[in-house]
Parts: structure tokens; C-alpha cells; sequence
């Protein structure tokens, strides 16, 4: 793989989009930054129909991550997929997708970026054309990027996700999470209910990417609607989503905020960095940006609810994890495995038979990393919980050349953030009913638990 | 004890250096570098092995006795 893959920007001036001009498979190749939604080269939509969008009856053969019934049990829909023989899943939904379930052959797709591009990552009732980097703005790079252009983007941001850089934000992470548990005032012990999703885990992750960001602190709650229109409401009329189209017009403005008014911060990094002696284009910083705001926010928030979730209803975890703090380092693996949150997804770049299933151009394809942890092919007892699980390869993070850019900030704000509420509140219930996220991104948004107890 | 680290295998999962910084470091990539290849004292086999086995991508392997 090169690191000095061509790279250059320019208008067309026939159709006013910006070409970025790179290459693939050692030959000049040119993406097209633009969302003509009749241009089969660059976005296509599929057929859609919002009736074909109803509850699920058959996963097997109809798979829907966006019915609102498939994350509060996804896994008991993965085990009996793999139990009836089905390591595959399909669906005609979305133009047709293709699921696997199993370890291996989530495995397979994750390591062939020949036959699967990650063109896009979501999954939608419209998606890229071939020449094409996906709306809004120029796509989302690395996660969007096949190689070698992928290698290129990921390297300019790995520096600054890289272990010795995020270590130390722990002490800020720590103080954004006392304050948070301050907010909540005067608890009575098995009297008072809060929201561990709502008061608590929604706002941590938001709090430290729009920081590194160098975004302004009030815009927390407008990051958030963005990112649930992006990854929630994928099944949702073409066009209806306004967020996406509003994210791309926030963050061009952030950008001009920043080129107006220089600071120390990762949008500023990204806006001076240079590639072959070119500063990137603001729709590829645009794009980045994107990704750190869609990846950096969702994500976490739902790992650290599901780990509450889990605390909540196993006491004899949470004592050990007060009694025997060192545990945490594999409890930290072992939340990761059970309660993955991030589903990927790829779309086929040719024609491939996959096991037997005949997988076209253009499919979708699932990539759920939390059914290949719950694998009993790979993990013992794979459906229990084990605190100190220590043998523990799991793909909460993705596996080949994607590995989650931001892993080593998402451990470090999950292991706080369990850290902190368990160290304030040694007791906890669930009082109500949790409510699950909806699509590729799984955790309680809404998560009431019942204070038993209060740290002095 | 021998520990073998396929740079190109590796992803930067962080596994290794967060289970056994006495036989790994990461550089500014968060990429993998093994700092104990051979010889690897007595009292670090059991962290040896524990990275190894929890290398997601299959990128550390140990050689006994070797």
C-alpha cells in the first residue's frame, strides 16, 4: 500500500462538481464530489416504498436492522439465524442486502475491500454511484475510502487518536463526568429515578469530540439531532432528512469560523494539513469532520448506556468491579464484546458468489461486529457475560484496515464514564422501560434506573 | 520465550500495549512495536500470552522455549 497516492482537486466546469482526482488499482481515477440524484454515477437512488419498510417477520430472509423490534433483541435474532443454518441473512429492502452473522464470514467481508467497498457505510434507500463519494459533502474520509486513497486520509487523523495522545484526556473526561453526576441534584436513595442515557451517557462523547473539534459547546444538542438523522431514520423518504443536508452547511461553516479565526484544533489540523504539497479541499475536511462527529458520538454514548444497562441488572458485576478495580481491564473487553454498538456496512464492487449466496453490484451488505462477538464458534459461553473474560478477541472495533480510528478515546470515556457513575452510585436498578436505538448504531436512548445507594 | 509481532498484520487495536507495556509500545500511528523479541523474562510469559490472545487481527504470535 502507497502513502503517496495521487491527489488533487478541480472543478468541473461542464456540471460545476469538484473532482478529486487520485487513484485505484495503480491507474488515475477520479471521485466526484456532487448528490445529482439522477446521475447513476453518482448517487443512485432504489426503488422505494415506505410500505415496504413494515415489522420484520422473517429475518432470515427480510432482515431489517431498522425495524424498531431488532435492537432490543438482536441478539436472540442473531442466534437463531446461526442455530437455523442461516449464516447469511438477506433482504430486499434497501435494493437488496446481504447479512452475515457469524464470526467467519463477517471476518471474510471485513478483510476483501476487493470485493466489498466501503463506499458507503450506512445503510439507506439510496447510496453512491461507483465514481462517486457519497452526499452530504464529499463523503466521510477514511471510512468511506477504499484503498489506497483510504491509507492516505487515515493516516493524516491517526496521529492525533493515537494512545499517547488521548491518554491525557482522562483527567478532563473524569471532571465532565462528576459534573454530570452533580447536575442530577439531590438523589434520595431507592426513591430517585434517572436517565443514565439521557442525563449521562449521550452527553460525554459529544462533550469531548466537539471539544477536540473546536466546535462551540452549545451546538451539542444540534450535533446530536444530526447524527440521529444521518443513522437513524435511514428507511425514511429520499430527501426527507434534512439533517444530513444541514450538517454539511454546519460544519462548512465551522470551517469558515476557523479560517476566519485560527485556533489549536483538530478542524484547524485538518484545514492546513498537506497532501503532495495541496492543502485538502474543504469538502474532504468537511468529510472528516462528518466522520469524527457521526462515528465520535453515537457510538460511545450507546456503549456506555448498554454497560450501564448491564450493571443495572447484575449486582454481582458491579461489586466485583468496586471490590477489585484491576478487573476492569478486562471487564472494559468484555462490555466491548457483549454490547458491541457499531454495526458497518459495504457495498459489493462486483458481482461475487459469497458462500453460496449470488451477491450483485451495488448490494448491500451488513457488517454486524456485535453478532460475530456473540459467536459460539469463536467464544466460549459466548451469550453470558464474564467479567474477567480474559482470553478476548472480539471485533467491537472492526478488524482490517477500517480498525475504529477513535478506539482508544471510545475505551477511555466508556471506562470513565462506568467508572465514575459506579463509584457515585454503588447501587443501582432498572425502573422502566428501556428504549433501543434504531439501525446500525445499538444502545438505550432512553435508560431509567432507580438509585439504590449514594457514595458519601 | 520468543514474541513475533506481523507488522502487517497489525491494525492498532491497542490490545497488546494496554495488556503488556513491559514487551510493547505504539508509535505515533498507534501501530504496534514489539520492545522484548527475545529472552523474554520468566515473569512476563503469562503477559506475553495475553497479548497474543487477545490480538484481534492474529498479529502476535509466541514461540516456546525459543
Amino acid at each position: 500500500m502507497t502513502d503517496t497516492a495521487r491527489y488533487s482537486t478541480r472543478i468541473d466546469e461542464a456540471t460545476g462538481n469538484k473532482i478529486i482526482a487520485t487513484e485505484r488499482d495503480g491507474e488515475p481515477y477520479d471521485f466526484i464530489i456532487g448528490s445529482d440524484p439522477d446521475g447513476t454515477d453518482i448517487w443512485q437512488r432504489v426503488p422505494y416504498e415506505a410500505d415496504d419498510y413494515g415489522p420484520v417477520a422473517d429475518p432470515s430472509t427480510d432482515f431489517d436492522h431498522a425495524d424498531p423490534a431488532y435492537n432490543p433483541t438482536a441478539p436472540e435474532v442473531w442466534k437463531e439465524l446461526r442455530e437455523g443454518g442461516c449464516p447469511v441473512a438477506h433482504s430486499d429492502r434497501y435494493g437488496g442486502m446481504w447479512v452475515p452473522v457469524t464470526d467467519d464470514t463477517v471476518t471474510e467481508v471485513a478483510y476483501d475491500t476487493e470485493n466489498f467497498t466501503s463506499r458507503a457505510v450506512v445503510v439507506g434507500v439510496g447510496r453512491p454511484g461507483d465514481r462517486s463519494l457519497p452526499a452530504p459533502i464529499g463523503g466521510a474520509p477514511p471510512i468511506t475510502s477504499d484503498p489506497p486513497f483510504h491509507n492516505v486520509a487515515r493516516r493524516l487523523l491517526l496521529p492525533a487518536f493515537a494512545p499517547k495522545m488521548i491518554e491525557p484526556w482522562e483527567p478532563e473526561i473524569q471532571r465532565l463526568c462528576q459534573k454530570l453526576l452533580d447536575e442530577m441534584g439531590e438523589i434520595t436513595p431507592g426513591e430517585s429515578v434517572i436517565d443514565a442515557a439521557v442525563q449521562y451517557a449521550q452527553n460525554i462523547p459529544v462533550n469531548v469530540i466537539g471539544r477536540m473539534l473546536g466546535f462551540p459547546e452549545k451546538d451539542e444538542e444540534l450535533f446530536r439531532q444530526f447524527v440521529h438523522d444521518v443513522l437513524e431514520r435511514i428507511n425514511e423518504e429520499p430527501g426527507t432528512r434534512e439533517g444530513e443536508d444541514d450538517l454539511g452547511l454546519y460544519i462548512q461553516a465551522q470551517i469558515d469560523d476557523h479560517r476566519a479565526n485560527p485556533r489549536e484544533d483538530l478542524t484547524s489540523y485538518l484545514m492546513n494539513v498537506e497532501l503532495d504539497g495541496n492543502k485538502l479541499d474543504d469538502a474532504v475536511v468537511g468529510g472528516m469532520v462528518v466522520l469524527l462527529l457521526v462515528a465520535g458520538i453515537d457510538t460511545t454514548w450507546s456503549a456506555i448506556g448498554s454497560s450501564l444497562w448491564h450493571l443495572a441488572q447484575h449486582p454481582e458485576d458491579h461489586q466485583r468491579l468496586l471490590d477489585d478495580p484491576e478487573v476492569m481491564t478486562f471487564a472494559l473487553e468484555e462490555f466491548l464484546r457483549a454490547y458491541a454498538p457499531v454495526t458497518m456496512a459495504r457495498l459489493v464492487a462486483k458481482d461475487n458468489d459469497f458462500h453460496g449466496c449470488p451477491m450483485k453490484k451495488d448490494d448491500w451488505v451488513l457488517l454486524p461486529f456485535p453478532a460475530a462477538n456473540r459467536d459460539p464458534r469463536k467464544f466460549e459461553d459466548s451469550d453470558s457475560f464474564i467479567v474477567d473474560r480474559a482470553e478476548n478477541r472480539h471485533a467491537a472495533f472492526g478488524l482490517g484496515i477500517h480498525r475504529c480510528l477513535g478506539s482508544n478515546l471510545a475505551r477511555l470515556e466508556l471506562k470513565v464514564a462506568i467508572e465514575e457513575f459506579i463509584k457515585r452510585f454503588p447501587r443501582f436498578e432498572l425502573a422502566g422501560d428501556t428504549r433501543w436505538s434504531v439501525g446500525q448504531i445499538r444502545g438505550p436512548r432512553e435508560l431509567p434506573v432507580r438509585i439504590l445507594e449514594v457514595a458519601d | 520465550m520468543r514474541v513475533h509481532l506481523d507488522a502487517e498484520k497489525c491494525q492498532g487495536h491497542n490490545r497488546c500495549y494496554a495488556l503488556a507495556p513491559e514487551l510493547f509500545d505504539v508509535d505515533d500511528y498507534g501501530q504496534a512495536l514489539l520492545i522484548v523479541e527475545v529472552d523474554v523474562p520468566a515473569e512476563l510469559h503469562d503477559k506475553a500470552r495475553l497479548a497474543a490472545s487477545n490480538c484481534p487481527e492474529y498479529a502476535i504470535t509466541i514461540t516456546e522455549n525459543g
